[in-house]
């Protein structure tokens, strides 16, 4: 009998290993940054190079930074949902262009909509390398004192902002 | 001339086996040839042609320009990265399972093995013939030796 059912009781328990896995995302790294102050950066605007914006600006909110590009098509997916934080929800959204070529992401402004609250360039990518950034879109959710709270990876969802973004951001607020 | 025409063109084909000379370049491929690349998740950041492969190879060029250690290149990464980035992950708390594992398997199927050996040798040591079996087992005894006996 048992030359059977150890046999089984292995099978079994590797089965359950393999459907374990699947259930995980391994293009989604863990970020070492969570709980860590937002790095520094101080870069150009999008709109009128002159002026630069740093997020030390936005002390005291809780915001969020995503990290997009003209040439990224999960971007475009997600941007209306971007909207909708902005608009309907009050969240101050800032945009990360990145590794982008100005005119095109300023089109892409143009053609799309441009909720957000300001758009730096990040032409070489540096910042991004400081957020750890690896895959556009990306969303940072940074609370009142500048410390990274929350990272999304991938395009920004309805159910990501209804289930995990905006009661962070209620919560945060309180 | 033609002679002269295949040296030249060994030469310049012998050529990009210079590009690769330089310390701080060989020591660039050392470093990236141990992170992963997070875009391509089986390869690592020397062998990747995505974006930001070559961007963070970059960095490490600029790095080693700056006098940083090794070691301290990184830290960098893993600083924005995660431990994911080292093919050689730290041992840790959470990496004990992942360092020890296989050592935990071995341990655990040798012990099944000599479980497995004890209780075959003490089943034949115990084992009792019946009445009916020795019968046969003498008669089958007795079969070989008459061929023998024979010649």
């Amino acid at each position: 009998m048992s030359r059977f059912l150890f046999p089984l009781i292995g099978f079994v328990v590797l089965l359950g290993f393999l459907a374990f896995g699947l259930t995980l995302k391994p293009s989604e790294v863990p970020s070492p940054l969570i709980d860590k102050p937002a790095p520094a950066f101080t870069l150009p605007q999008l709109a009128n190079p002159g002026e630069t914006f740093s997020p030390d600006a936005m002390k005291g909110k809780v915001w969020l930074m995503n990290v997009w590009a003209s040439w990224c098509f999960a971007c475009l997916e997600e941007h209306p949902v971007i909207r909708e934080l902005t608009t309907e929800h009050g969240v101050p959204v800032v945009g990360l262009n990145y590794k982008d070529i100005r005119n095109e992401a300023i089109s892409w402004l143009n053609r799309h909509g441009d909720s957000y609250l300001v758009t730096v360039s990040d032409t070489q990518g540096r910042v991004g390398i400081d957020y750890g950034v690896y895959g556009v879109p990306e969303t940072f959710l940074i609370d009142q004192t500048g410390v990274i709270r929350y990272k999304h990876i991938g395009p920004v969802t309805h159910d990501a902002v209804r289930d995990t973004i905006l009661p962070m951001i209620r919560e945060l607020e309180k | 001339m033609n002679r002269l025409w295949l040296t030249l063109i060994s030469v310049l084909i012998a050529l990009p086996s210079w590009a690769n000379n330089d310390p701080a370049e060989v020591r660039l491929q050392g470093i990236a040839a141990e992170l992963r690349c997070l875009v391509c998740q089986n390869e690592s950041i020397a062998a990747s042609r995505a974006d930001l492969a070559v961007d963070l190879r970059q960095q490490i060029r600029e790095q080693i320009q700056a006098g940083k250690t090794d070691s301290e290149i990184r830290t960098y990464m893993v600083e924005r990265y995660g431990d994911f980035v080292l093919y050689r992950p730290p041992l840790k708390t959470t990496t004990v399972l992942l360092w020890f594992g296989p050592l935990l398997l071995l341990v655990f199927g040798l012990l099944i093995l000599a479980i497995t050996l004890k209780r075959r040798r003490s089943a034949l040591a115990d084992k009792v013939l019946s009445a009916d079996d020795l019968e046969r087992a003498q008669a089958l005894l007795g079969q070989i030796k008459d061929p023998g006996k024979q010649p």
